[in-house]
């Protein structure tokens, strides 16, 4: 399995990363070859997904965890902008 | 009298605090000194902590005053970067985290804290825990304390090498698919990667969530023993984490499987392959029974584990943008700033992860790639469930060589892959292994550490 430099761009876009072409180019190459060193699962029968275990809920009731605002200051202390209790972005829409 | 912290253990040092042969104070004080001798070569801390001797002092005021004493008071830990002490920085070894403070403790560390342990710094590791010799550090490889030319292993390898250098007497480390066991082989110390979920992840930064564990990297088995006892349990944080449902009676184990095929492997260095065959005999001479196993389907392990480890790394990594924590690189607008900050902050093996686990999830190839990656994963789990019914224990070699030199494998990235070949298995299982020197390791049941301590104490008196 090889992908083109256009999927790789396709999948930076995709993973919200910014490539230099230099990167791009490597990525193409490395990519491609870890795909096709993984793609040997695909060469035998694994059974089907009514075979997995199943899952049991392990989500806690809702309520606080802690103390409403207990961590507010350290959290908020730790964004790269802010605008008093609020964490500062550009505009979205 | 100087400490001679080559030999000491976490038993002997407290003994020696105890006994009032040295303190806790003269403790940290021995290896502070080591790392100021020797930490500019090695590169294991990001940090040493300022407050070393303050944290140390506690400890001996609790001795005097035979408050809360247990055999880890006083004990200096060196920390790897990604758990967060409350109040210190934490940062992956990436620079999207500069400067991030951590707001909370880890449950790991708050159990160490109640214990009273010394923290002596935060070490080095590959960026988010992602590679195989800390070269993916953004801050430069750990060299290994054995071989400067050589690397300490990866991803815990300054918390691999702080236990080797004698920078620290124990470090806790984090295990994806080998980053505990595989730099504890190349330094020469233990490695105990436990149960998934036997030990909670709150407060460790996520790689792969249904991979991660933390756990001890020590000079003996004992030692992995007394920290991982202190460590374990049920956190009402981590909703993956539980305790054993009924209490193990405790065994002798006896019965040792070796995997059918294992040594006719490719890739495996000939020294390892004669070191371990060694040790089986050993084994066998001292009361063991060996015998061979059938794991038919672990040859397709390392794919599996390479197809879901990057899919939970695309979907965890996703938090660091530039808005909540660490740098900004600014952009034209929102997207720009998401991509700015991501590529200038993010290292290129993190990248190249993010990317592949975004492809592998994308629309179109999911079935092909993550969903039959998780049904590999079910019958590697059933191979070893099978296995176990017929032995206690399963022995490989940890990694495929004894270490390998600085800069030998960063421009193949597959080819650093396939050092995880013998370790990703028992977390695609979820069964704990340890990993003892040299370069040995055991696997076993879910929530069966004490055969993984009950072997590894052999081992170390076979050596």
């Amino acid at each position: 399995m090889s992908i083109s430099v256009e999927e790789v761009r396709k999948l930076a876009a995709l993973s919200r990363i910014s490539l230099s072409p230099e990167e791009e180019a490597s990525m193409q190459s490395e990519i491609s070859s870890i795909l096709g060193y993984v793609e040997q699962i695909n060469k035998a029968d694994f059974g089907t997904d009514a075979d997995l275990p199943e899952h049991r809920n392990v989500w806690r009731e809702d309520g606080e965890v802690n103390e409403s605002g207990a961590y507010s200051e350290a959290l908020l202390a730790n964004a790269p902008a802010r605008e008093g209790d609020y964490v500062k972005v550009k505009k979205i829409l | 009298m100087p400490i001679n912290l080559a030999i000491l253990t976490i038993k002997k040092a407290h003994e020696g605090m105890l006994s009032g042969a040295f303190s806790a104070v003269d403790l940290a004080t021995a290896y502070l000194e080591e790392i100021k001798k020797k930490d500019g070569d090695i590169n294991a801390f990001r940090e040493v902590f300022a407050d070393v001797i303050e944290q140390a002092k506690k400890a001996d005021e609790k001795f005097a005053k035979k408050e809360g004493v247990n055999p880890l008071l006083g004990i200096p830990f060196s920390i790897k970067d990604n758990i967060l002490i409350q109040g210190r920085k934490a940062g992956a070894s990436s620079k999207i985290l500069e400067g991030y403070v951590a707001p909370y403790d880890a449950t790991v560390i708050a159990r160490l804290k109640e214990k009273g342990v010394v923290f002596i710094g935060r070490v080095n590791m590959d960026e988010f825990a992602m590679g195989g010799s800390t070269e993916n550090s953004a801050y430069g490889p750990t060299k290994n304390p054995h071989d400067l030319g050589n690397v300490a292993g990866g991803s815990s390898g300054g918390s691999a090498a702080s236990v080797a250098a004698d920078f620290s007497l124990a470090s806790l480390g984090s295990d994806t698919g080998g980053s505990i066991r595989q730099p504890a082989a190349f330094c020469e110390v233990v490695g105990l990667k436990p149960t998934y979920g036997s030990v909670s992840r709150h407060g460790l930064m996520a790689m792969g969530s249904s991979l991660d564990v933390i756990g001890p990297l020590t000079k003996t088995v004992e030692d992995a023993e007394i920290i991982f006892d202190a460590i374990k349990g049920e956190d009402k944080y981590d909703s993956t984490s539980f305790s054993p449902v009924k209490e193990i009676s405790t065994i002798s184990p006896k019965k040792i499987g070796i995997p059918k095929g294992l040594l006719d492997m490719g890739g495996i260095d000939p020294e390892v392959k004669a070191n371990f065959k060694e040790m089986v005999l050993k084994l066998e001479k001292n009361g063991y029974q060996i015998s061979e196993v059938d794991l038919p389907h672990l040859s397709y392990s390392l794919a599996a584990y390479y197809i879901i480890m990057p899919a939970e790394v695309s979907s965890n990594m996703s938090r660091f943008d530039g808005v909540k924590y660490g740098i900004k690189k600014e952009g034209g607008n929102l997207l720009e700033d998401y991509l700015n900050t991501r590529g200038e902050g993010l290292g290129k093996e993190v990248r190249r992860r993010i990317m592949l686990g975004t492809y592998v999830l994308s629309s179109g190839y999911y079935d092909a790639y993550y969903a039959k990656a998780n049904r590999v994963r079910n019958v590697i789990r059933e191979d070893f469930s099978k296995a176990f019914t017929l032995v206690d224990a399963i022995l490989t070699p940890t990694a495929p060589s004894h270490s390998f030199k600085i800069g030998e494998k960063t421009s193949d990235p597959l080819a650093m892959y396939l050092e995880d070949i013998f370790t990703v298995t028992a977390n695609l299982a979820g069964i704990p292994a340890i990993s003892v020197p040299s370069n040995i390791q055991i696997m076993a049941p879910h929530h069966r550490e004490d055969i993984l301590f009950a072997i590894g104490k052999d081992i170390e008196k076979l050596r």
